[in-house]
């Protein structure tokens, strides 16, 4: 296993091809869930958590079932590829969430809402289907899933922080709420892209 | 005359994009040429219209308690379709989407109008709800498309609108553009909506 791939992934994941402000997924939630500083950091962390169970789940499955080279039935089932991915994806959350109710009720009040919304998270899809494109392997994939899942995180509670000064700021009428957020996201990508001047 | 309706309150009174702000992700990631924005559009469209006519002709048939697995089902199938329909005979407009085609099967617009309208309306209608919503969705595209395509290149569909000497705006083709586009084009929705408000008043 070589470190260096693995750093290059991380960094990559969450500053240079940030999943929101370059890559364009996971919007809903970005615009949806940044109101408050504490709502932004629960749903971050169930995405963190969700992404990276994920990324491992959904490398199994296409490796051992769908891809025909590897797969342990030798045949090609790669066009079931979305239909398996979104199948296991949504049955992944609804076992997280029946598991987190079990054992720990007390995280469950932090992130219990926020799992149903992430099933239709494309973040998360994105990042399974992401995986399999760059042809990652098992360990990178999980990697990629975390470091991902880690810059949505990073730029939810940035949004999140800069939302709470500006219920305080003079905003235009016409600009306040939904455009006002597009505006600083529409910053906030300026300023990531910054960081594609870091090539390896 | 109602049926024309359902037709069309999707392109402008309950446009997706601009007034439901659904589908946000790939609104913003494909609108960066019409050409991507067309196809785009028209492959939610689509899928939109199949998964609708699907839905509400086995709205009955579903049980409630698996509905949303059970749309999602039928979604992924349509979205398939298009997948490889788009990778066999366009191969150029698929590379350039890019993973936002299996994407589609989680856009909220689609998801949306089933859960909404198909699973309880008939199918003549879904079709023309299906219809609407997804012109609606194709135009919102084109329109941001427009704007950054013109401005970051100075090409509409590859024809030169403005002359020689204009230098393109890159920033609008790159990402932040797009947050701009969308944010300015918004603002913009308010103020005709408010100035409506005052007169109606």
């Amino acid at each position: 296993m070589d470190f260096s791939t693995l750093f290059i992934i991380i960094i990559g994941s969450i500053f240079i091809n940030n999943f929101v402000l370059s890559r364009f997924l996971g919007l809903c939630p970005y615009i949806g869930v940044s109101k408050k500083m504490d709502s932004a950091l629960g749903m971050g962390m169930a995405v963190i958590f969700v992404m990276t169970m994920a990324s491992t789940i959904t490398w199994l499955i296409y490796t051992f079932f769908l891809n025909e080279a590897t797969s342990i039935f030798g045949i090609d089932l790669t066009f079931l590829r979305t239909i398996a991915f979104i199948l296991s994806i949504a049955v992944l959350v609804q076992f997280v969430e029946m598991v987190i109710k079990k054992t720990a009720p007390e995280l469950y009040k932090a992130l219990g809402i926020y799992l149903p919304l992430i099933t239709t998270n494309c973040a998360v899809l994105g990042v399974s289907l992401l995986n399999i494109n760059e042809n990652y392997n098992f360990i990178e994939s999980i990697v990629n899933g975390a470091a991902a899942g880690v810059g949505f995180t990073l730029v939810l509670v940035l949004m999140a922080g800069i939302r709470e000064r500006l219920e305080y700021s003079k905003v235009p009428k016409s600009m306040k709420g939904m455009p006002i957020s597009f505006i600083v996201a529409g910053c906030m990508a300026l300023a990531f892209l910054g960081f594609s001047g870091m090539k390896f | 005359m109602k049926a024309f309706q359902e037709f069309t309150k999707g392109i402008i009174k309950e446009n997706p994009v601009f007034v439901m702000a659904l589908g946000l992700c790939p609104t913003l990631a494909v609108s960066t040429s019409v050409q991507n924005a067309i196809g785009m559009g028209a492959a939610a469209t689509f899928v939109l219209v199949c998964s609708n006519i699907f839905i509400s002709l086995l709205k009955n048939l579903i049980p409630s308690k698996v509905r949303i697995p059970c749309f999602i089902l039928v979604i992924a199938s349509f979205v398939t379709i298009v997948d490889m329909t788009m990778e066999a005979y366009v191969p150029p407009l698929h590379k350039s989407l890019g993973i936002f085609i299996p994407l589609i099967v989680v856009n909220c617009i689609i998801l949306g109008r089933a859960e909404a309208f198909a699973s309880k309306n008939g199918v003549f209608k879904s079709v023309l709800d299906g219809l609407g919503m997804g012109l609606g969705f194709m135009l919102a595209i084109m329109v941001i498309a427009s704007i950054r395509e013109i401005l970051g290149t100075g090409t509409l569909l590859n024809i030169h609108l403005l002359p020689a000497s204009y230098k393109p705006m890159i920033v609008a083709i790159l990402p932040p553009g797009a947050f701009i586009t969308i944010g300015l084009l918004m603002g913009l929705l308010n103020i005709v909506q408010n100035k409506k408000k005052s007169k109606a008043n």
